[in-house]
């Protein structure tokens, strides 16, 4: 440790030309390496001692990982490197995914923001991530290249555990891939933290809603959730009253009571976990009656 | 532990430098160059202390690796002022407006976040030249002052902001860039 200044452990900066090279380079050093992107996350925990790489592997400058597309058939494409501001200011994004936008500009500070990226806030797989929700919602699909080439994984199915992933080893998330959105939806996220911004979520809450003549209820409504379980994770029984139920304050009460059901929080140094399940009560319904009176307008 | 040569700019003039893997770029700039008008506080990309520009946009220079700035362009505080388009005798000290504005206003107290919070308005001010109060505020939440209680910042950065032309905040800069 310096005594003035709180260095980094010994590691090797790595800056693959290629996505076969970088996946090569942590398969060979496998346990030694980490992959990054921003930073945000790895350089603190190896500050704090939790991690001590020997190699740390830069990815954001391999092809393609910065760039953000969107296309009016395939939906939008970002790259896992795109920073959050990045995200958060893209005119595509807030066109068609504000959802997403509002996600990514909850995240800590603007300058933090200039570092930390959408796909290393999912690949950090903390139960906090504010990115988490809405990409369960907006029906995300997480690109990831390794030895055997690439896959696609729903994010429901990427979220295994605190700082556990679908990752396998040698494998690096590319981009996150979202599909055109159903007509009239509108979106919302929720994030309640100790301050009004720049805190880690006390509790996080998605809504998503869309117009959908398949429901019974003639709406369908997604709901995410963030900080209050091991994982992010979508509020499924909640989701199914509000499909079965007429949008209104009788099913959205009901909804928010099976949001809360669904969380199983943690006490911690923010908050204690039955203020946690309270408070994703309050905030499912809030979100509810938001998305419900945007949607009516549309 | 490799060690990496590194063209980067900082405040206007090219260094090249030799830098290890694990160097950050806040240890760069105060032990290698001695410019440490940007300071160490958290080490954990809390409290904005060492805040810099790289390429324009604010970062934490604790939480980012001198190699990654390899080819980019730093502004750290020092750098905000002593700008050649300075009208010299208007301005004898040489600092910015904005500056200039935390002086007048004293939102100054021991100091420590100030050269952070003078990267991240003038940032603020170089995105959206005429901010509202909130604005200003939610531009800053990365930058913890511990003494002023946040008012008198946010009143120096206003104060810059309507002192600039309605054109932009080229004039944070002291003249025409």
């Amino acid at each position: 440790m310096h005594a003035s200044m709180p260095g980094l452990s010994t590691f090797d900066y790595v800056k693959p030309a290629s996505l076969s090279e970088a996946s090569r380079f942590l398969v060979e050093h496998d346990g030694g390496a980490r992959p990054f992107m921003g930073g945000t996350d790895l350089f603190v925990r190896m500050r704090d001692g939790f991690i001590r790489p020997q190699a740390v592997v830069d990815l954001k400058h391999l092809p393609g990982m910065r760039d953000i597309l969107y296309d009016e058939q395939a939906g939008l494409t970002v790259g896992a490197a795109a920073t959050m501001n990045q995200v958060a200011r893209h005119p595509d994004v807030q066109a068609h995914y504000p959802l997403l936008a509002e996600a990514a500009s909850s995240v800590a500070s603007y300058q933090l923001r200039n570092r930390a990226t959408l796909g290393g806030n999912l690949c950090n797989g903390s139960p906090a991530a504010d990115s988490g929700p809405a990409v369960l919602v907006l029906g995300g699909r997480l690109v990831l290249y390794g030895p055997s080439g690439e896959r696609e994984v729903p994010a429901a199915g990427f979220f295994l555990g605190p700082g556990q992933t679908a990752i396998r080893p040698g494998e690096l998330m590319t981009a996150i891939r979202f599909p055109i959105l159903p007509a009239g939806n509108a979106g919302r996220y929720l994030k309640l933290g100790r301050n009004k911004a720049g805190d880690l979520a006390i509790a996080g809450v998605a809504v998503f809603g869309f117009p959908d003549g398949q429901a019974a209820s003639g709406y369908r409504f997604r709901i995410g959730l963030a900080s209050v379980a091991p994982v992010p994770l979508r509020a499924l029984a909640a989701e199914e009253v509000l499909a079965a139920n007429p949008p209104g304050e009788e099913s959205f009460a009901l909804a928010a009571a099976k949001a809360m059901e669904a969380a199983s929080p943690i006490d911690d140094v923010r908050a204690s976990a039955a203020y946690r399940k309270a408070m994703v009560r309050n905030l499912t319904l809030r979100g509810l009656r938001e998305v419900w009176e945007r949607i009516r307008e549309t | 532990m490799a060690n990496h040569t590194i063209s980067v700019t900082v405040n206007g003039g090219k260094e090249y430098l030799d830098v290890p893997s694990n160097m950050t770029l806040l240890q760069m700039l105060r032990e290698k160059l001695a410019l440490t008008g940007t300071k160490n506080g958290c080490a954990a990309g809390e409290c904005g202390a060492c805040t810099v520009l790289v390429d324009g946009e604010p970062v934490n220079s604790c939480m980012m690796l001198a190699v990654e700035a390899d080819g980019c362009e730093v502004t750290t505080v020092e750098g905000l002022a002593h700008r050649e388009t300075l009208r010299v005798s208007e301005n004898p000290k040489g600092l910015s407006a904005l500056q200039e504005a935390f002086v007048e206003h004293n939102a100054v107290q021991c100091g420590f976040c100030t050269p952070g919070v003078l990267i991240s308005a003038h940032a603020l001010l170089e995105r959206n030249p005429h901010p509202t109060d909130d604005e200003v505020r939610e531009a800053l939440v990365g930058n913890l002052c511990r003494c002023t209680g946040y008012l008198r910042i946010v009143e120096a950065v206003q104060a810059a902001a309507k002192a600039a032309p309605e054109t932009g905040a080229g004039s944070l800069e002291g003249g025409a860039q």
